[in-house]
């Protein structure tokens, strides 16, 4: 009988991943739900990491240690955790949805003759029942969805989904050594860097004016700039207007982007994809202009004008103008 | 040098989505479709590692029903050089690893050097088929590429990591890499691309697997997102008189001018 749930912490260059915690959050609500126990899974060359999570209720942190696990690579990591799995047998093993478990997690569950449930954003566990939602359609659509078979059920939770300040603290969980065996590794990591040194750090300004693929051309940004400039704030962008090259990538907000939290966040011609949501979500106060009244940036927007945006944003600069007199 | 692109058709981007009778998927007979959009950027990708070293082919496949060929026939008009279509009515709404089940077996006989695939798919979005197809062909993988380099002998990809960090990797080949969309600009089909590709060819092949093998999750119902938050929506369709309100609320009520 599979029993148990495996959580997945996650480090890099030296620290582990924030959102390890809202994951270890996700695994003890559905352990209260199904009334199983939650252990923590660190891979790495030593147990360093492992000792950072003691503090967390759980029945234990399994360290799965390898030299090969010094660095990342998917062929390692899927190594090393697909035996933690085999000898734990669990009913359900839970990860961040982070681009390091996109790269090695569907490979490690392929070995088990799954996929995941992948990138969920909420989840109901009672009562022995667990139902994962997750959504379609760059965010139009949600699906409830539930695990098939009587194997270990592997899922991903999307970044903020659960609170890591949520996670429950406990009495001290003892870590568990546990030396693995790593084949082949097909590919050579190099240092991790930095494109450019930010020229700009959007995270310190109050007003942020961001455009998407709705602003259409180039020239068309100078009336969001005006619309910034007007209320003191910067400029940014959607991740395809930085890569058209229209906007430095410094200015593109999101998971591959910065992470900002102004006061006042204005999304001219953004769909709303949950990469870019993940950046901008914390806003004080978010306005969405849309011309598509089902985009998925309404969702998170305090107040939304459904329309052209080239209609808008000229009588909204005007009015702002009258305004401050 | 053989390429082997593995390419999706999906409803269009801005298609006013409905859920079906049966509360399980989307109303799809209303919906008009096109190509996946990273799979657009592994196409692009493939064809210039392929006039980068001067030689070898581009085969694309398709996992979809009939109105997939058009996916088929406008990546051949671009330049790819014949294509496998599997085609299946039944796989609309395949989990990850019963769509890579199926991939992977109509890819196996290639043989290719290569493997590109977008990084995940705008309908579904589950982001593993490449990953898992990898693993089934037994081939090293890369995720979210958005640099390749195979200039010299050895395959040189640069990935991206969260928050602006990127990260290069030497890969042994034959290997799989999944694309990241704004890799580079896509070229248009032109004319003579598009007469010439009425004469590639296009193979159907059957799925290897039956529908529903291999499934390890069941969708038990698709709905509207519930709101995170109440929006107020301004100026009722006048986007003038829209704006005029936000002014005023952003000023009064939200304090933030
Ligand atoms: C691994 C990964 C990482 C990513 N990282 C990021 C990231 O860091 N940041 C990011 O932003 N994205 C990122 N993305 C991409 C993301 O998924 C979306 O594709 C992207 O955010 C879409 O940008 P957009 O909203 O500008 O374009 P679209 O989705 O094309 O939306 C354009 C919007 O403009 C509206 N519109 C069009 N014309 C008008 C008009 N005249 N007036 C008003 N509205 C109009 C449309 O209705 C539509 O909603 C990432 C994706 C992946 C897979």
């Amino acid at each position: 009988m599979s029993n148990g749930i495996l959580v997945f912490i996650e480090h890099r260059q030296g620290a582990i991943n924030k959102t390890s915690f809202e994951a270890v959050a996700a695994a003890q609500q559905l352990g209260a739900g199904t009334g199983q126990e939650v252990t923590a899974v660190v891979l790495g060359a030593d147990p360093q990491h492992a000792n950072e999570v003691t503090g967390f209720k759980l029945a234990g942190v399994v360290s799965a240690e390898n030299p090969k696990l010094a660095d990342y690579t998917p062929d390692a990591y899927a190594d090393a955790f697909e035996q933690v799995v085999r000898a734990r047998n669990p009913a359900f093993v839970i990860f961040p949805h982070t681009y390091l478990v996109r790269d090695f997690a569907p490979k490690l569950a392929a070995r088990f003759g799954k996929g995941l449930i992948s990138d969920c954003i909420r989840m109901k566990a009672e009562g022995g029942s667990v139902v994962f939602a997750r959504r379609l359609f760059q965010g139009k659509m949600d699906a409830d969805v539930t695990a098939r078979g009587e194997v270990t059920a592997f899922a991903t939770f999307q970044s903020g989904a659960y609170r890591g300040d949520q996670a429950e603290r406990g009495g001290g969980a003892s870590v568990e050594s546990l030396p693995v065996e790593v084949g082949e590794v097909r590919m050579q990591p190099e240092a991790p860097f930095q494109e450019v040194k930010q020229a700009v750090d959007l995270s310190k300004t109050d007003v942020i004016v961001a455009v998407g693929r709705g602003i259409k051309s180039q020239e068309n940004i100078a009336l969001a700039q005006k619309l910034a400039e007007l209320l003191g704030g910067d400029i940014a962008a959607s991740r395809p207007i930085c890569d058209a090259g229209w906007l430095p990538i410094d200015r593109q907000i999101g998971s591959s982007g910065q992470t900002v939290a102004p006061k006042l966040y204005i999304a001219l011609g953004i769909s709303g994809a949950i990469q870019h949501l993940v950046g901008m979500k914390n806003a004080g106060t978010i306005v969405a202009v849309n011309k598509d009244p089902e985009a998925p940036i309404f969702d998170i927007a305090d107040y939304g004008i459904v329309g052209d945006l080239f209609e808008v944003v000229p009588t909204l600069t005007d009015e702002i103008q009258k305004l401050k007199g | 040098m053989k390429i082997v692109v593995l390419m999706k058709q999906v409803p269009n981007k801005d298609a006013v989505l409905r859920v079906r009778g049966d509360g399980k998927w989307v109303e799809e007979g209303d919906l008009s479709f096109e190509v996946n959009e990273s799979d657009g950027y592994a196409l692009e990708e493939a064809l210039r590692l392929k006039e980068k070293k001067g030689g070898g082919e581009v085969v694309v496949v398709t996992l979809g029903p009939q109105r997939a060929k058009s996916v088929i026939k406008d990546a051949l008009a671009r330049g790819a050089d014949r294509a496998i279509h599997v085609v299946a009515d039944d796989f609309g709404q395949a989990g990850p690893f019963a769509a890579a089940k199926v991939l992977a077996e109509a890819v196996r006989g290639e043989s290719p050097d290569l493997v590109l695939a977008g990084l995940q798919s705008d309908d579904h979005g589950y982001g593993q088929t490449g990953v898992i197809v990898a693993e089934l062909l037994g081939l090293p993988h890369a995720t979210i590429v958005i640099e390749v380099d195979w200039s010299g002998e050895q395959l040189r990809v640069k990935r991206e990591l969260e928050s602006g960090w990127y990260q290069w990797y030497t890969m042994q080949t034959p290997a799989l890499l999944t694309i990241q969309s704004g890799i580079s600009q896509i070229r248009y089909a032109t004319l003579k691309g598009i007469m010439a590709a009425k004469k590639k060819e296009i193979r159907e092949v059957q799925p290897a697997v039956a529908a529903g093998e291999g499934e390890f999750q069941t969708v038990e119902r698709v709905y509207l997102p519930l709101k995170q938050k109440q929006t107020q929506f301004l100026g009722d369709g006048d986007a003038k008189k829209g704006a005029a309100q936000l002014a005023e609320k952003l000023r009064n009520e939200a304090r933030v001018i």
